[in-house]
Parts: structure tokens; sequence; C-alpha cells
């Protein structure tokens, strides 16, 4: 059974990512998006705790929120960018989605 | 009408909520009061004002170029803080090049963008009369 996690609040002004994060189990997906993008910058004192996840669970960003802020091409390797259409595959590929608001 | 000193503080990401976009919007009304303007960038703040900003595919207005014609207003500083920058894995070279023409130099391009720590926008805050926070 594999997870689909939304995540859109900054890790730097919510606790939401950091839960969703710690709550996530191997083999389940994590996506970024709206301000939970920016905690996808790597160097960031947040990066080091997507990366942990990243050892077993892959992490998305929805690249069209990472661009509005930016933050193109500032991402941690490995994190795949997804646009509109990926973001609906993914919730249509996992058995369940939870959102962390 | 006396003159005050303002400051705006910015602690907002600029499309997940308004108050970015409502912030900049009183920053220009502000401008037109002739009062002594000054901004700060802290926090998620910071994100306000990064170059190549694009959010064409999210159906939002990219709001970004506004910070550039503040400098026409003669809101010419914009404090921002070199810990909520390192925190989030960026520097100021990430940030929009903002400029204005100095009228006092014979109108001589100088950044509007001051890096300062915590222990300076502490005491430039405590110098304020007006601030408003968003």
């Amino acid at each position: 059974m594999s997870m689909l996690h939304i995540v859109n609040k900054s890790p730097f002004e919510r606790v939401a990512f950091e839960s969703c994060l710690a709550h996530a189990k191997a083999g389940d997906s994590i996506l970024m998006i709206e301000d939970a993008v920016v905690g996808a910058v790597d160097g960031s004192i947040f990066s080091g705790k997507v990366k942990a996840a990243m050892s077993d669970k892959t992490v998305y960003v929805l690249g069209a929120d990472l661009a509005a802020r930016g933050l193109e091409g500032k991402a941690i390797d490995g994190i795949v960018s997804v646009d509109y259409a990926g973001f609906v595959d993914l919730t249509a590929n996992n058995d369940t989605t939870q959102s962390w608001l | 009408m006396s003159t005050k000193n303002f400051l705006f503080v910015n602690r907002k990401t600029p499309y997940g909520t308004v108050y970015a976009l409502e912030a900049l919007e009183v920053v220009l009304i502000s401008a037109a009061f002739e009062q002594n303007v000054s901004l700060a960038f802290i926090d998620d703040g910071v994100y306000q004002i990064t170059k190549g900003q694009n959010s064409k595919e999210t159906g939002m207005k990219n709001f970004s170029p506004t910070f550039r014609a503040l400098g026409d207003y003669d809101i010419t500083k914009l404090y921002v803080s070199t810990e909520s920058l390192a925190e989030r894995g960026l520097t100021v070279d990430d940030l929009m090049e903002l400029t204005y023409e100095d009228a006092d130099d014979d109108y001589a391009e100088k950044p509007s963008i001051i890096l300062v720590n915590r222990e300076e926008m502490a005491a430039m805050m405590a110098e304020q009369e007006v601030i408003l926070s968003f």
C-alpha cells in the first residue's frame, strides 16, 4: 500500500512538512506544492531532512510552483519535478493520498 | 504633513498567501504621502525578491517586477536579513538587482538592497515610528 503525501506549507513557517516527513513510510511518495516547494532548495537548513527522506521515499516537486518563486534549478538532486498532469498521475497511481495542510 | 519613519516588515512567501501582494500595494500607497519608507525582508519574506520568478504556469500574476519601481517612488531602503537568506540556501545573487537613482549624487544608480544581520535589523527597527507587518 503506497501513499502520496501532499505538503503545501513552508517548512520555515509551519511544522506540517516536518510532521509529514516523520509519518511517511518507506516506499511512499511526497509531493511538494505551493509554499512547500521552498523546502526543495538545496543547501537550506531543512534540506538534510529532505535528503534523509529520499533514502527510502520518492520526493516530487510541482515545477510550476518552484518556477513562480524563482527557485528553478535550485532543487536537491534527485527530487523529481512534475507538471500538473504529473500531479494527477501521482494521485491516480497511489492507493491513498494524504494532504498535510 | 509631518514626516515619519515607516517600516514595512515582509515575512511571507510571495504566492502562497495574499500578504506579500497586499503589502506591496500599501507600500505604493504610502509612497504618495511622502513619508520616509523602508522595507524589511526577513524569514520567508526573502522569497518575494528572488530573481527569475515565473508564475505563468500557476495562473497567478507575477508581481515581482513591481519591486523594481520602488526606487522611482523614493523607496530606496530594502533591508534583507542575511540569516534568513542563509537558512534557505540562498545568497544575494539569487535576488533581483534592485536599484534607485540618487538625485543628490548626479542620479547615480545605487543598490536599494541592504544586507543586514539580525542585530543590525533590530537596531533599524528600533528607529522606526510606524511599523506595519505582513
